[in-house]
């Protein structure tokens, strides 16, 4: 038997299909490799021609060949860290109110307007947190507006429809069979959330923080708008949160228009960039191993006793 | 013979829809009461009704009274919570929580705060012996429950709802995920229990409930038809519509 014209046909279409699958997938692998190996190029140098010591250093100050990354290490770690820990409690509990406790009728009236929010530009609220934030952070006695805490706060905002659309959706997900199980023992529906449902919906929250945080590290022009840009490192003594400082996307976009192509301080500022992409993968894979640990947790502490 | 659970003049509403009539119920202390009738009669809307898991359904609405040891528990000072802590129950899809073994067990009594450290070790212990799941798990407490096969999950469900000692064990359908060797394990086991427990089963199987129940009702359209002692309502249907349910069945 000859195989008929439509089989044929068929075949091909397939063939073509699978052929333009395979495309989309290798050429998403390759640009991250060629962005990777791009930074790799350029930034190297830096770890090469400025010594480590350098660059652990307390100063960023380039004209004078000071390329002391710490000041903006410690900026980034401010208004992140700022930003995740106001972020992820108020996005857990905001999801938990719209998943578990709202009616559905807030559950459909809020869930879109808080996921429009995510789409509001970052230079619109970095605007917002000049003009309204910054006066209102330096009235609570900041020497000035613009410091970390404000850099968190808008980040913290501008990660929280991340965290609660997310985290809804993963609570969602859960079946009402594990909730009928604990409820029919005798818990109470807050033992249910949190013993329960919480846990089971573990991965997905996990998740969403990553996401939520991810938002929050790579985030420039709000963050530049409203932290002040001083590369300086700020001290318990003077309040650490409420002075300004500067991130390492921002030293990298405020200054990489005027440095020379090839200059040491060219070089540096791809080195950050090395750095910000090692920071975020780390992050991934951490979460990557937290969420395929599944249920062994608390499991695995008992188990020790 | 006392009645551990009362039921009288009981209707039940989904919106507009009565999914219960005009019910009237009588659930003898320490035995096995089974409910029979065809899918979609009321069966486990009725179970449901005995402790309340109702209330979870915005559009639900209970009306006339359920007695337990003489109380009626949808009178307003009754504690929900407290209620299905003594009338727990077991899900027609074995629904074990995606933990380990052991914090299935644990569950009920860590959130009621009735044990804690090594006495908790011994409820659960005791709890998985008495839902005849000891033998195959005591090597394994600390792995996921989703590890074991359907009919240990259910019997881990069944060890959960012990654990708390509740009085009533309601069961809506607890075998029809299992094959006939778990089925039977399941039904010993009910035999066992009902020592110290009321037990309330609902099965779309007959020879089951003749086979493991003292007492059975049968169900059609929301109402009671006929209940009696099971050997009775098997052999000797008052009614024609029971009558022929089961012959229809068994035929
Ligand atoms: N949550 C619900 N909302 C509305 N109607 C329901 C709901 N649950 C059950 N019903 C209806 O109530 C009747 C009895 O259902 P059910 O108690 O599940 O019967 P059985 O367990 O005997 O199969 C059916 O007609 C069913 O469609
Ligand atoms: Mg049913």
């Amino acid at each position: 038997m000859t195989t008929s014209k439509a089989e044929n046909g068929r075949n091909l279409k397939e063939a073509i299909i699978e052929g333009l699958i395979w495309f989309s997938g290798i050429s998403a692998i390759l640009i991250i490799a060629l962005i990777f190996i791009f930074l790799l190029k350029e930034g190297a140098p830096a770890f090469v021609n400025v010594p480590i010591s350098s660059l652990l250093g307390r100063r960023w100050y380039p004209i004078e060949d000071l390329f002391g990354l710490l000041p903006l290490l410690i900026g980034s770690l401010l208004v992140t860290v700022g930003a995740v820990v106001i972020a992820v409690p108020l996005g857990l509990i905001t999801a938990v109110y719209l998943g578990e406790f709202a009616p559905t009728w807030q559950r459909e009236l809020l869930k879109p307007l808080i996921e429009v929010l995510a789409g509001i530009p970052s230079i619109v609220l970095g605007f917002l947190g000049w003009v309204v934030l910054a006066p209102l952070v330096q009235n609570m006695g900041a020497s000035t507006g613009l410091t970390a805490f404000t850099g968190a706060l808008i980040l913290a905002y501008m990660s929280l429809p991340t965290i609660i659309s997310i985290t809804e959706d993963a609570l969602y997900a859960v079946p009402n069979e594990y909730r009928d199980g604990a409820l029919a023992i005798g818990a109470t529906q807050w033992q249910t959330i949190w013993r329960v449902v919480l846990p089971a919906a573990r991965s997905g929250i996990v998740i969403a923080v990553m996401l939520g945080i991810g938002r929050a590290i790579g985030e420039t022009m709000a963050v530049m708008m409203v932290t002040g840009n001083a590369a300086n490192i700020p001290s318990w003594r003077t309040g650490l949160f409420f002075q300004p400082v500067r991130t390492m996307t921002a030293t990298i976009a405020a200054e990489m228009g005027e440095v020379a192509q090839g200059s040491v301080h060219y070089s540096v500022l791809f080195g950050i960039g090395i750095v910000l992409f090692l920071i975020t993968f780390a992050i991934n894979s951490l979460a990557t191993r937290f969420v395929s640990g599944g249920d062994g947790r608390a499991t695995r502490r008992r188990a020790q006793l | 013979m006392e009645n551990k659970i009362e039921v009288r003049q009981f209707n039940f509403y989904y919106g507009d829809f009565q999914a219960l009539i005009d019910l009237n119920v009588p659930i003898r202390a320490n035995q096995i009461t089974a409910l029979i009738g065809p899918s979609g009669c009321g069966k486990s809307t009725f179970l449901r009704s005995l402790n309340r898991m109702n209330d979870t359904i915005s559009i639900a609405r209970a009306e006339g009274e359920v007695l337990l040891d003489g109380k009626n528990i949808y009178d307003a000072d009754v504690d929900v919570v407290d209620l299905r802590h003594r009338v727990g129950m077991v899900f027609q899809r074995p629904n074990p929580f995606p933990q380990s073994i052991y914090n299935n067990v644990a569950f009920g009594p860590r959130v009621l705060g009735t044990a804690k450290g090594s006495s908790l070790d011994d409820v659960v212990v005791e709890s998985l012996k008495g839902a005849a799941l000891w033998e195959e798990v005591q090597d394994k407490l600390y792995e996921p429950a989703q590890a074991l096969n359907p009919g240990q999950q259910q019997r881990l469900c069944i060890a959960r709802a012990i654990a708390v000692q509740p009085e009533v064990i309601l069961m809506d359908e607890p075998c029809s995920a299992l094959d006939p060797v778990a089925t039977l394990r399941v039904e010993d086991l009910m035999r066992q229990l009902s020592k110290n427990y009321t037990i309330v089963i609902v099965t779309h199987n007959m020879q089951q409930a003749a086979r493991a129940s003292d007492w059975t009702g049968f169900f059609w359209l929301g109402r009671l038809v006929e209940f009696g002692k099971t050997g009775d309502l098997f052999t000797n249907p008052q009614e024609e519509l029971t009558e022929s349910y089961i012959t229809g069945r068994q035929g």
